[in-house]
């Protein structure tokens, strides 16, 4: 059984149309990558896998069954099923919250079990920060140490599926290296699903993609054959435009 | 600095609630009865001198400061409330009901505080401090509902309110932990100017007859009655003018410090 | 003489010293990459080097474009040096452009201002042929939907094509690029980089490169220098510094951006 699956997912706005006939599922320990430019409809598909929009028409399903966003109960199951992560470690955490709230929220709103504080502590730890970071505002920390943060939060559910929105393109070089080592750790007990831009985050953590193009899926299946054999030209097109940097002369 | 600012406001502001405090109980002078000869220079005995009947000048500018205290801190919260209201719900409207309130919100604020006074009055028992703090309240409610409602939508647009919603918090919570919270330094300050605009839009209610009925003088009353003798008696323009002055710019110091020391992107670590 | 020289820069902030201290220099028709993470002051070199820094920040030391001191003039002066020695293109073409403007009017400006510097008269109709010219030149396809076309009307890459063609349009020697592929798609990133790349050759420009993205600026420049908190801490050919880097910094960045290749290399 998929964790989620999207079923001929048609999703327009203000009479425009972003995603036709998507459909796809992810499966259990599959990482899923999500290849597309901008305005490929690929946020989009990550707000209705978190049940922040409902499609015009087809189905999402999460965890065995149909998520209908207006019933309150299996809302509450879904966020405990799936946690987001945001590009910009900038807005994605409240500025006039001390990080032990930050992290607790998700804790009482959810009526998780546990200690909310030992919880907290745990989340934390396991995104590599200290644990005095509890009792810092946001902006203490680098860019880097805020999207730990956001991951923490992310964490705090246990969720079975992690909705990453281009997770690191807003970091410095070295950070983001560190950034997609934590996230391939994570990756090991949570499904990753992740929205990328960049082919090289995508072949880094997902041993899966799909490559979207203006709201369509032009090509899917194992990461390691589309890299090595793009069927669609738009796919060719986009690993021709990578930029190299220039082979070690011995 | 931005204690210096704190302190000063503080200091300003203080001073004026404690006058207005102390009026309640205490007044140097009968404020109705002649208590020296009229339009004296300010003296020992009348430190702000006296007005054209006669009567104290200082101990109405000491009225004055209750009087700017309640009309200031009465609109201020009648706008700020229904301000903040109708400035959230509107962030959250639909598309055509949210163009409907800020349509009205427009034409609202284009709409004079006198003429929106005036129709207060008619539909009310007559003129006091209470239909002017109404009117002036109202008015104030649509410039800050206008603010309070963009800045709603900026922080809505933020991640965290997706991370929220995604943490299974309500659109309530939402607006109370994390909404609320991010918009209230602007706001204050916001309160803070429309605060002193309060307290002169009261002013020239009451010089049309709109305003608190005598003997309870507004400054603005004070400043209106002085007008004519300006060149005879300054100083029936001069202390009332800086009275108002006094607390308009300590509110807004006032305002300023609190925001820094509420907003910890600013303050200290 | 070079066509920038810099010498002993200084970049003060408000409250501390932003840059310590650069010097390098960029002859006609070279290309030299700035590279660094945020706040490792690139940009505010950059910037530098026009007079264009941010209101509270002060640049000290000497820079020379073209033989014309920088550092220390009015604006008033460095405006005849803007645009006929040196023109910026920014990182993000949404705000570079102004969005109450069609682009047509706003590629008319430097080509008018040229044509004022030059002593050339204007008219309509050459006017017109030059918006065409520059337009060409950037190799956008229907240059006269674009110039009746407001700023949002059109892709963030057409939109740093225009921009790239109002810097060009001047007339300068010297292009600085902050950034200019960024905040763009990848597959518009590669075709505005072969842009930059036809033009530095076919006009003679020198290239003064801004960048994080360490393969990017392999593509487009010659010559690298590597900055990290407001210091170079390694300067040389691009070859070189980016497979035999000599500074523990550097050695840092090119391991990571090594690091990023190989997942994508390791698959194909």
């Amino acid at each position: 059984m998929s964790l989620i699956s999207l079923r001929d997912v048609q999703f327009g706005y203000g009479g425009q149309p972003i995603l036709h006939d998507v459909s796809l599922a992810l499966e259990q320990g599959e990482s899923l990558g999500i290849l597309g430019e901008s305005g490929s409809g690929k946020s989009t598909i990550l707000r209705l896998m978190l049940g922040l929009a409902r499609p015009d028409q087809g189905v999402v399903e999460a965890d065995g069954s149909v998520l209908d966003i207006r019933s309150r109960p299996r809302m509450q199951a879904h966020r405990r099923f799936v946690q987001p992560v945001f590009q910009d470690p900038y807005t994605s955490l409240d500025p006039r919250m001390k990080v032990r709230r930050i992290l607790t929220e998700p804790h009482v709103a959810l009526d998780l079990p546990g200690d909310a504080g030992a919880e907290a502590a745990r989340v934390l730890d396991a995104v590599g920060l200290p644990a005095d970071s509890l009792d810092r505002y946001p902006r203490a920390f680098s860019g880097g140490q805020r999207q730990r943060i956001a991951i923490a939060r992310a964490l705090i559910a246990r969720p079975r599926v992690l909705l990453a929105d281009e997770p690191v393109s807003a970091l410095d070089l070295a950070t983001k290296v560190r950034v997609i080592e934590l996230l391939t750790e994570l990756a090991r007990d949570i499904t990753l699903v992740l929205v990328s831009h960049d082919i090289a985050i995508v072949a880094a953590l997902c041993p899966r993609m799909i490559v979207l193009q203006q709201g369509r899926i032009v090509e899917g299946g194992a990461t390691r054959h589309i890299l090595r054999a793009p069927q669609h030209p738009y796919t060719q097109r986009l690993l021709a435009s990578l930029q190299h940097m220039p082979e070690e002369t011995p | 600095m931005r204690r210096t600012s704190l302190w000063i406001g503080a200091i300003l502001v203080g001073i004026n609630v404690a006058v207005a405090l102390l009026t309640l109980v205490w007044l140097p002078y009968d404020p109705t009865a002649m208590a020296g000869g009229r339009l004296q220079p300010p003296s020992w005995a009348h430190w702000a001198g006296t007005d054209r009947l006669g009567r104290d000048y200082f101990t109405q500018v000491m009225i004055g400061a209750r009087i700017a205290l309640t009309v200031g801190i009465g609109a201020a919260a009648l706008g700020g409330l229904i301000g903040t209201t109708l400035g959230v719900l509107s962030a959250f409207a639909q598309r055509g009901i949210d163009d409907a309130l800020a349509a009205t919100l427009d034409i609202l604020i284009a709409f004079p505080t006198l003429l929106l006074a005036m129709l207060v009055v008619a539909a009310s028992d007559g003129a006091s401090l209470g239909t002017a703090i109404l009117a002036i309240g109202i008015a104030m409610s649509a410039i800050l509902a206008r603010l309070v409602r963009i800045l709603t939508k900026r922080v809505l647009a933020q991640d965290y309110i997706t991370a929220a919603r995604c943490s299974g918090l309500g659109w309530g919570r939402i607006v109370l932990v994390h909404v609320l919270p991010n918009i209230a330094p602007t706001v204050l300050v916001a309160i803070a100017l429309q605060f002193g605009l309060a307290v002169i839009a009261e002013a020239s209610l009451s010089y049309l007859g709109l305003g608190a009925p005598p003997p309870n003088a507004s400054w603005g009353q004070l400043l209106q009655s002085a007008q004519s003798t300006v060149y005879n008696a300054p100083i029936g323009v001069i202390a009332p003018g800086l009275a108002l002055m006094a607390l308009v710019l300590g509110i807004n110091f006032l305002a300023d410090g609190l925001r820094d020391l509420l907003d910890p992107e600013r303050g200290a670590a | 003489m070079s066509l920038l020289q810099v010498e002993n820069l200084r970049v003060h902030g408000p409250a501390r010293e932003l840059v310590h201290g650069i010097s390098f220099s960029v002859e006609s028709g070279e290309r030299l990459g700035l590279v660094g993470e945020s706040g490792s002051g690139k940009s505010l070199t950059a910037m530098s080097v026009v007079g264009l820094l941010a209101n509270g920040l002060r640049a000290e030391g000497s820079v020379l474009l073209d033989g014309h001191q920088v550092i220390g003039q009015s604006d008033r002066a460095l405006v005849p040096l803007r645009g006929s020695v040196a023109a910026v293109v920014f990182q993000d073409p949404r705000s570079a452009l102004d969005p109450l403007m069609r682009l047509g009017e706003q590629l008319a400006l430097p080509i008018r201002r040229r044509a004022r510097r030059e002593g050339r008269a204007l008219d309509a109709a050459t006017l017109r042929a030059e918006q065409l010219r520059w337009l060409d030149r950037v190799s956008i396809a229907d240059p006269e939907r674009i110039l009746r076309s407001w700023p949002h009307e059109v892709s963030g890459g057409q939109r740093q094509r225009v921009a790239i063609a109002m810097a060009l349009a001047c007339g300068p020697r010297l292009l600085i690029a902050d950034e200019p592929t960024t905040a763009l798609d990848v597959t518009t990133q590669a075709e505005v980089l072969d842009l930059l790349d036809d033009l530095a050759r076919d006009e003679g420009l020198a290239l003064l490169f801004i960048s994080h993205d360490l393969p990017v600026v392999a593509r487009i420049t010659d010559r690298v220098i590597v900055m990290q908190h407001g210091r170079a801490v390694e300067e040389g050919p691009v070859g070189q510094v980016f497979t035999r880097p000599q500074d523990e910094y550097t050695r840092g960045l090119v391991a990571a951006a090594r690091q990023l290749e190989t997942a994508v290399r390791g698959m194909r």
